[in-house]
């Protein structure tokens, strides 16, 4: 089986507008997250989010494309051209180009359009609402796009599971170039749900936090809604070597599995298995991994059912390892979660750097794992792995390691 | 002289064809004009929203809608009917 590699990535967030500035921020433990700027923000009780700042899409995108991408599609766009360009592919894949494609995760597709065109005929009362409506809040419209902007005619499609998104996405881009069926991906996701509607409807759940994100802080009390897009260009390890690419990191294993049990709550068990089986995927011991970037959403099940699983898994290595959730800085950003996480697992591998949980403020004994409480810390990371356990018990675990 | 809604109709189609409105003439065709199949549905919907009209059209047989798009000159005269509240197949 081929070795797989990341030689570019690309972001739009909360934090940054590109990967750069994404990880300095992460590595300083800055916070995007503060009060919303949307319409209506007043008839809404959670009035918090990692909004993107100043987002200009009349600098980026001509007019026609404008008329056809959806917010979601924009940051998915902005972040592709950055992992293309940082891979050496502006102006198109290495090879032969039906051996690429793209994949992007996302849950809620083009949210913003659906808004707009919910409150174009049930609040504004009109008949009719924009004719490109469906081609710009399909779920696949970003990676349609992506796959037009640079010509990638092989498998294209969107994934949805939720907050594991993005992680199934790169999974499956993964798996794809490993068994030989491509050569090279585009793999992330892409999400932008705050707007009215969106949050109307995550507020019903009552799972989001109306003060702040605090992942394993023992006063924490829900979830912070973030946006943004995270795009990694994979491909072989030997193609990358032969064009002389730079390797950011190598994916080296990949696990999804389902709970089968409830449609909210996380299962510890689910969890468990998915760890045990990304590690055995990439041939790790839980000894060799220095840096776990968790689920960690702040919510009370889940913090404690991820902390339990890591003990399951690593035993007595759970006490080197450290694990930090960066949803206190860049918010959770659904479908594109995973990605933008997955920045933090190469900072880790590539800089010895390891984003911190920032907001901690008390030690919760269900949550007793090294989660590098509001300050970055320093140390060689040979291999990571990122979680994702989304709504549904979709269960998505990728594995690292450095090159 | 052109009317008002002749010059209203003109500037849509220009704007949805990225043309100057002095540059598009009765007799063009939408091929000629360059507009593709997205640029007519959306050109249709600047229209209903310009004259509060529905236009009858089918992108699936647009040679079989009542809406006559068969020239530019054939539009502006198939939207001036709707506008007086009559179906074209009646005025044609």
């Amino acid at each position: 089986m081929r070795r797989v590699v990341i030689t570019g990535a690309g972001t739009v967030n909360a934090l940054a507008h590109n990967v750069p500035d994404t990880l300095m921020m992460l590595r300083e433990g800055r916070g995007g997250i503060g009060l919303l700027s949307i319409p209506d923000l007043d008839r809404l009780q959670v009035q918090i989010g990692a909004q993107v700042k100043d987002w200009d899409p009349l600098a980026q995108f001509s007019r026609a494309e404008l008329g056809l991408y959806d917010v979601f599609t924009q940051f998915a766009m902005v972040s592709g051209v950055q992992a293309m360009s940082q891979a050496g592919l502006e102006a198109g894949p290495a090879g032969d180009p039906t051996r690429w494609g793209v994949i992007m995760g996302t849950a809620g597709g083009g949210n913003t359009t659906v808004n707009d065109a919910f409150r174009t005929v049930f609040s504004e009362g009109k008949n009719r609402v924009h004719p490109f409506t469906v081609p710009k809040l399909m779920n696949n419209a970003a990676a349609s796009h992506m796959s037009m902007k640079w010509g990638l005619q092989g498998p294209c499609f969107s994934v949805a599971t939720a907050c594991s998104s993005a992680n199934h996405a790169i999974g499956l881009a993964f798996q794809m170039i490993r068994s030989g069926m491509v050569d090279g991906m585009l793999a992330g996701g892409s999400e932008s749900m705050l707007n009215f509607g969106g949050l109307k409807a995550w507020e019903g759940l009552r799972v989001m936090s109306k003060t702040g994100c605090r992942p394993f802080s023992k006063d924490r009390d829900g979830m912070v809604q973030g946006e943004g897009a995270g795009v990694f260009v994979l491909e072989s390890y030997d193609q990358a070597c032969a064009r002389g690419a730079e390797i950011l990191a190598e994916v080296s294993g990949f696990c999804m599995s389902s709970d089968a049990n409830d449609i909210v709550m996380p299962s510890p068990e689910g969890a468990a298995r998915t760890i045990r089986g990304a590690l055995e995927d990439a041939r790790l011991n839980a000894h060799e991994v220095g840096y776990i970037n968790a689920h960690g959403t702040a919510t009370a099940a889940n913090d404690k059912t991820e902390c339990e699983a890591i003990h399951t898994v690593f035993g007595a290595a759970a006490e080197n390892v450290a694990l930090s959730s960066t949803k206190a800085m860049h918010g959770h950003c659904i479908g594109a979660t995973g990605a933008i996480e997955l920045l933090a697992c190469v900072m880790a591998l590539r800089d010895g750097v390891i984003a911190p949980t920032i907001n901690y403020a008390q030690p919760d004994p269900e949550c007793d794992l090294n989660v590098v409480p509001n300050c970055a810390q320093e140390r060689p990371v040979t291999a990571a792995l990122s979680n994702a356990f989304a709504f549904g018990g979709m269960n998505a675990v990728l594995a690292l390691r450095r090159i | 002289m052109r009317s008002d809604v002749q010059q209203q109709i003109i500037s849509i189609i220009a704007r949805e064809a990225v043309l100057e409105p002095e540059d598009v003439q009765p007799s063009m065709t939408l091929d000629e004009l360059g507009l593709d199949s997205l640029g007519l549905v959306e050109m249709i919907f600047a229209i209903e929203e310009a004259f509060d009209i529905s236009v009858p059209f089918n992108a699936n047989e647009p040679a079989q809608s009542e809406f006559d798009i068969s020239s530019v000159g054939a539009i502006i005269g198939a939207v001036e009917r709707l506008i007086c509240g009559q179906r074209p197949e009646i005025v044609a």
